[in-house]
């Protein structure tokens, strides 16, 4: 037994024989050649044959991944197409009297060259695309698809797996993949979430492993080979729960969050990063409820750039794809301290200097990251929350701040969603119970339960002493989350819970009838909540 | 010849889908149409050279159209950069 540890870019377990596959890439050799006008010809019948097979592989992966992820192989058709391919093949073909395998691949590996010399990542991905495109045509000149996909269903492990390959493939023989190369943004990724099968990348993948017993691990990122008969029977075991889940969990996914008697509940996740999107996408929640935007400060040793901050915003707005992504502004202090904020030590940091005391008090900080927002929120619909609020004045504040910055993004020409949605999180006893006036400020609540119970209760949710007294249903809590709601509404603005409470399901109901709008849970909570929220009463 | 500029807005920049229609309109213009941004050029109707600029979005590009029939082609080219670009 032998196990290989990867980065998981989709969760799950998988066990199967393991199956190389190599894009089985014929040496191209550069031979004269005398008949040019041939030579030009046989160019001419493989670009056109390539330009049908890019026809049908967009056709495929229209119906498999959707018409967003689907564009990019029309693009290869409007490469090849364009005239700077054919005319660099043409005048290698005529200027050196080769043949024209070599004069593809050349010129693929110059267009190619050219893009990843630029600085901008998209401009650079497209590198990978002039290769797709050379070999396509290489292959046809070559002699034809080498089909070398697999028959059975198989543990797929490749060195790299270019989109039109994973396209090809028949999916019903396909368990899993495990590349060494690859990134979780990778066609092949959104190809495994699609089809929710586990995935890795990183594995010094050998191809001498092929036809070996394996299992792969997507939740720990393992990859056993050759598992002793105690591992498979704790993996088949695991296998048959997941199955089980998939199977219950599928009868919820693309159901409406509605109750019995027709309240309709907009159900969110929460996210701490880029990576955990896909966890969203998969388990069908409607939107992002709370992004944490801390990820950025504490994986830094520094403050974060303005553009370090909107690429990453940008990312989660683009794969959400138009879904509400709601991003809370740093909340850094009390429990996350970063070396480099230098902030000072102190007695009792959940009731210090701590998230938007921060942001109103070192207003350059902020500003950084409200550009960034705000111009991440021209690729997507994004909106914006501000933790930690006690008083109207600090709302004012911050609108002043929020609309000094878009008078500076209008003046610099640079887009961004003028309607772009600003809340609160109410996570205070004192913004709560001020909520009324609040909710004239702002476009939502969110109501942040852990800490809105820890200073109601005036509990240390981190003393495992005071557990039991620590009570998340306390009576206190739960009337102030239904001031808020009531005050929200009669202000026009909708009321949310992005704290553990909202994903207890001992709750559900009840926050249904006091009014809550909005529920934001961790991504593996969405559909057992979705579940109760289905089985639930809002008007009686 | 005729000039215009404009200030791409698309979040992207040019990229691939509206270059390759940029590309197309400008191939069946019947007038040459030039880009140049960055202290650079392209002939807009070829889609690759064209992506190779990188133009991203803020940049503003100068447009120039010559031969054929010129007013027609630079005004087409004026709509089409505010539809897709």
């Amino acid at each position: 037994m032998a196990e290989y540890r990867g980065k998981a870019i989709v969760k799950g377990v998988a066990i199967g024989k393991l199956f190389f596959y190599s894009k089985e890439k014929g040496q191209v050799r550069r031979t004269s050649v005398t008949d040019i006008n041939a030579e030009k010809a046989r160019y001419e019948s493989a670009k056109t044959e390539a330009l049908r097979q890019l026809g049908e592989i967009y056709e495929k992966a229209l119906k498999e991944v959707g018409e967003e992820n689907a564009a990019i192989f029309e693009v290869h058709q409007m490469f090849l197409e364009g005239d700077e391919f054919n005319e660099s093949v043409i005048s290698i073909i005529e200027t050196e009297k080769v043949n024209a395998e070599y004069a593809v691949a050349r010129t693929g590996d110059n267009l190619a060259d050219m893009f990843a010399a630029m600085d901008d990542d998209y401009f650079k991905a497209r590198s990978a695309d002039m290769k797709d495109i050379s070999e396509r045509v290489l292959n046809v000149l070559m002699g034809g698809v080498n089909d070398n996909t697999p028959k059975e269903p198989v543990i797929l492990i490749a060195e790299d797996l270019a989109p039109s390959e994973t396209v090809q493939m028949d999916k019903n023989n396909l368990l899993s993949f495990v590349t060494r190369l690859g990134s979780s943004n990778s066609h092949t990724a959104i190809l495994a979430r699609n089809m929710d099968i586990p995935a890795l990348i990183g594995i010094d993948i050998d191809k001498a492993w092929s036809g070996k017993e394996a299992i792969v691990d997507g939740n720990k990122g393992l990859l056993i080979i050759d598992p002793d008969s105690d591992t498979l029977s704790e993996y088949e075991a695991k296998l048959k729960k997941q199955k089980e889940e998939k199977e219950l969990l599928k009868t919820l996914k693309g159901k409406e969050d509605v109750t019995l008697d027709g309240k309709h509940i907009k159900l969110y996740a929460n996210i701490g990063g880029v990576g955990d999107v896909a966890d969203v996408l998969k388990n069908d929640a409607k939107g992002i409820g709370l992004f944490r935007s801390e990820f950025l400060y504490l994986e830094s040793d520094d403050f974060p750039t303005e553009e370090q901050q909107f690429e990453a915003y940008r990312k989660v707005a683009q794969m959400m794809a138009g879904k509400k992504v709601i991003i809370r502004t740093l909340d850094i202090g009390a429990d996350k301290q970063v070396d480099y904020f230098k902030l000072d030590k102190e007695d009792n940091p959940a009731l210090g200097y701590r998230a938007i005391r921060i942001c109103l008090q070192q207003p350059e900080i902020f500003k950084t990251q409200l550009r960034a927002l705000l111009r991440a929120s021209a690729f997507g619909n994004i909106a914006i929350m501000y933790p930690m609020i006690i008083s109207e004045d600090e709302v004012l504040k911050i609108k002043e701040i929020s609309s000094s910055v878009k008078e500076e993004l209008k003046a610099e020409g640079i887009p961004f969603d003028e309607n772009i949605e600003e809340g609160i999180m109410i996570e205070t006893p004192a913004a709560a119970v001020i909520s009324d006036k609040l909710a004239r400020l702002v476009d939502f609540f969110s109501i942040g339960t852990n800490d809105l119970t820890q200073y109601t209760l005036a509990v240390d949710r981190q003393n495992a002493k005071l557990e039991a007294i620590a009570d998340t249903h306390h009576e206190a809590v739960l009337r102030l989350i239904e001031l808020v709601c009531k005050n929200a509404h009669e202000a026009g603005i909708w009321a949310g819970i992005c704290g553990e409470l909202g994903s207890d399901l001992e709750l559900t109901e009840r926050f249904m009838k006091m009014g809550v709008d909005e529920l934001s849970v961790s991504s593996a909570r969405v559909l057992p909540v979705r579940q109760k929220i289905r089985q639930s009463k809002a008007f009686s | 010849m005729k000039t215009f500029t404009y200030t791409i807005t698309d979040p992207v920049g040019i990229h691939a889908r509206p270059a390759g229609l940029l590309a197309k309109a400008a191939k069946t213009s019947g007038s040459k149409v030039t880009i140049s941004a960055n202290g650079k050029s392209a002939d807009a109707s070829k889609l690759i050279m064209l992506m190779g600029l990188g133009i991203k979005c803020g940049t503003e590009v100068t447009v120039s159209v010559e031969g054929g029939d010129e007013a027609k082609a630079a005004a087409d080219m004026e709509q089409f950069f505010k539809d897709n670009l």
